[in-house]
């Protein structure tokens, strides 16, 4: 009995930890939130040394080979620090999409340059899942043809596309008739786009199924999951500190019921769901039969949660917590981006009764 | 990460599961303190270690090796087999433990056994009228006299104090003594002349609590558990075992499984009331809460097995636990509508008409054992490190 984090992956989190301490702060997010949308290659480069981009790529295709919940778990850092790179897509997502539906040559080709930081994928993945309006694409004489919505990474070098048949492509940035355009967004941290579909090629992962876009989908909840957990707990961490030095009728304002009960109760929501993340992050390749379920709760739960740190944490900060100058609304609207992104928390929690048999 | 047992425990639990299949007949209904039915329990229980398991046997115990996970195997198979895991009460659920703790090895001979076999019955004397969430601030004296203590003043909220033999009690011994320094832990006879006891009906009406007086009470001087003055800190030693024990996951999660089931037995109109969205969303939210309690709960497990610190992880679980478990049985009510209303005999009563007993009983839990407000200074106080409130002026104080 041993329910925790392991060593590694403690010791992975320090690290990056650590490094985003030093090298992204958020000055360094605020000028990427305010050019345009390229790679953050700083930050990525940094990430690239950690090896953590590489973290599930098979060993021979040059990553580190661990497991969802070891890749799952640093999402949790980037939330932390509102991390503006391709984290989710390109080094959770993607790699693991390709590893159990690729052919070999598309292992080499796809994943060699995920492990090395060459490349970026971002995910094409709304229409698989809660699609709004009438987008998706189609597979036409092997070509794909459509629209995909709430696309990730428009700067990315390919995108992973679930078509209206649950078949998964590889479609590159350069491909002819591929248009892309941005959606501006709240979340200036994860930008995303539109992509227009008109005939274009695309490198159709053989051995798709439904059920691995369904994994495939769980492992994005989880991880989204942990990036709020992230943001979360750091937005609470702002609370107190803040309250802590901010004086009020001539006493810190942390000596205030009011003000300390809003930060327990903040707590008292953040803490007992990382255990329920651990489990979500843990199943995913150890207890696959509950994984689905997991990653349904998780998502929807931490949505909740996070909803609720990110508006009771900005309150505590009173005036300054709605301004731009602390800073503080990057966590609020990382937080809104995790929530709606790939299923809101309503749609989920539909999903979660439908694997339970309690809906159709 | 490793969330099994491991195999021997298996075979523990499967034990388990077989006792509770052959014996769930025998255990006690209602009002087990007492009953002969209750102490029969009590006893099978401690012979098969399932109750008081590392209690060593010169007390009465069943003298098991201490081991966390046998532990919790037995509380979540007597939860999940919705049967009582001991016959109760305060004394083998606070008394032994703190006795246990800072007991004497006379007061450990004395009172250990005979609580443990149900004989002798234990009410606990800590809230008075003017002493709630601030519990210290308690005036209830006790003053010697010779060889004994002479105590006057009250005591509320005291649970079968009606069926009780002798009282845990919290007494100011020490007036001049700062407040938390001035209180003795004393252990007296509920049949001493000068105790009155008068019930105390909660909305449950069920008479659970009780107003007990003391006018003159003589207690011998040598009823005293700890030194003179310490009573607050052996109080203390166990309080946060009634906390962890308030609001329990494995419970909650039975009464889950249930109310599934329940949902799937109602209807309104033609539908089902599972068939219903919005039901059945509100029973989504209230899952994945079970399931992130549980999950914290074998956190808390783990972290205690493996000696790290999960502080604010049991911090949050009487706040979290009661809270839960009142809106479950809420959303049962609900469920059922104005059959749910029903309380007393009748052919609509669903589930013996716990759901509305067990929705006012957890509102009462919600307030016990520590409000969720003062959980909620304690999370933030010794979880996030906020300082305390400010103390009040006592002149201005007065004014008010």
């Amino acid at each position: 009995m041993d329910f925790g984090l392991s060593e590694l992956q403690l010791s992975m989190q320090e690290n990056v930890n650590r490094f985003l301490d030093d090298e992204a702060s958020l000055d360094r997010v605020r000028e990427f939130a305010t050019t345009d949308h390229s790679l953050a290659q700083d930050i990525w480069n940094g990430l690239v040394n950690l090896g953590v981009v590489g973290v599930l790529v098979p060993e021979e295709y040059g990553g580190l080979g661990l497991s969802a919940m070891d890749a799952v778990v640093i999402g949790e850092c980037l939330g932390s620090h509102v991390t503006p790179v391709p984290f989710l897509s390109t080094c959770v997502v993607a790699p693991r999409a390709i590893s159990l539906a690729g052919s070999d040559s598309q292992k080499n080709e796809y994943l060699s340059t995920i492990a090395d930081g060459r490349k970026t994928i971002g995910l094409a993945l709304s229409e698989a899942c809660a699609p709004r309006g009438k987008a998706g694409a189609t597979v036409r004489d092997g070509k794909l043809t459509g629209t995909a919505r709430f696309v990730s990474d428009p700067d990315a070098d390919f995108w992973l596309i679930a078509d209206r048949d649950a078949q998964l492509h590889v479609i590159a940035a350069g491909a002819p008739n591929l248009e892309i355009k941005v959606m501006p967004q709240i979340d200036r941290t994860r930008p995303l786009c539109e992509l227009t579909l008109s005939g274009t090629p695309c490198d159709p992962l053989p051995n798709s199924t439904s059920d691995i876009l369904q994994h495939v989908l769980d492992v994005a909840w989880t991880a989204l999951a942990f990036d709020t957990l992230g943001a979360s707990q750091s937005m609470l961490d702002q609370a107190v500190e803040y309250a802590m030095n901010r004086e009020q009728f001539n006493r810190v304002i942390a000596s205030f019921q009011a003000v300390k009960h809003m930060c327990a109760e903040m707590a008292a929501e953040i803490e007992p769901s990382r255990a329920l993340l651990w489990y979500a992050g843990f199943a995913l390749d150890d207890a696959p039969d509950e994984a689905h379920l997991h990653a349904c709760h998780a998502k929807a739960h931490l949505a909740e949660v996070g909803t609720f740190v990110a508006k009771t944490a900005t309150v505590v900060h009173g005036g300054m917590g709605f301004t731009d100058l602390l800073g503080l609304h990057y966590w609020f609207k990382r937080i809104g981006f995790n929530r709606q992104f790939l299923g809101g928390p309503e749609w989920l929690r539909e999903q979660a009764a439908i694997a339970q048999n309690l809906a159709a | 990460m490793d969330l099994s047992y491991g195999p021997q425990y298996d075979t523990y639990r499967q034990e388990i599961r077989d006792f509770i299949e052959k014996h769930r007949d025998q255990a006690p209904r209602n009002a087990p303190l007492k009953s002969d039915a209750g102490k029969r329990w009590q006893k099978l229980l401690i012979e098969h270690g399932y109750t008081a398991r590392t209690i060593p046997k010169e007390y009465g115990g069943h003298g098991g090796e201490p081991d966390l996970l046998k532990g919790r195997i037995i509380a979540e198979e007597f939860a999940r087999g919705q049967t009582p895991q001991d016959l109760g009460g305060q004394g083998i659920s606070m008394l032994v433990p703190t006795l246990l703790e800072l007991g004497t090895e006379e007061q450990k001979r004395q009172f250990i056994p005979p609580t443990l076999a149900g004989e002798m019955v234990w009410c606990q004397g800590y809230s008075e009228p003017n002493a709630g969430s601030d519990l210290a601030s308690l005036r209830t004296s006790g003053v010697l006299d010779g060889d004994e203590w002479v105590i006057n003043g009250s005591k509320i909220w005291t649970s079968t104090a009606h069926l009780a033999d002798w009282i845990f009690c919290l007494v100011r011994t020490e007036p001049d003594a700062p407040k938390h320094q001035g209180i003795s832990f004393l252990l007296f006879r509920m049949d001493t002349p000068g105790i009155e006891i008068r019930p105390l009906v909660d909305m449950t009406l069920a008479p659970n609590f009780n107003e007990v007086f003391f006018t003159d009470v003589r207690v011998p001087k040598d009823q005293i558990v700890g030194k003179r003055g310490e009573g607050w800190y052996v109080a203390n030693a166990i309080l946060g075992h009634e906390r962890d024990s308030l609001g329990d996951p494995n419970a909650t999660l039975a009464r889950m499984t249930r109310l599934i089931e329940l949902m799937k037995e109602e209807t309104v109109g033609n539908e089902r009331i599972i068939d219903n969205p919005i039901y059945r969303d509100r029973l989504m939210k209230i899952q994945a809460r079970v399931m992130t309690l549980r999950f914290n709960d074998l956190r808390v497990l783990s972290s205690r097995l493996n000696n790290t610190d999960t502080r604010l992880a049991r911090m949050i679980s009487k706040l979290q636990g009661t809270e839960l478990r009142h809106e479950l049985e809420g959303l049962a009510i609900d469920a059922m509508g104005e059959t749910g209303l029903m309380y007393g005999p009748s052919e609509f009563l669903r589930d013996g008409g716990s759901w509305q007993n067990q929705y006012m009983y957890f509102l009462g839990l919600i307030i016990g054992g520590g409000t969720s407000q003062i959980q909620k200074n304690i999370i933030s106080e010794r979880g996030l490190g906020m300082p305390k409130e400010p103390k009040v002026d006592q002149s201005a104080a007065k004014v008010n």
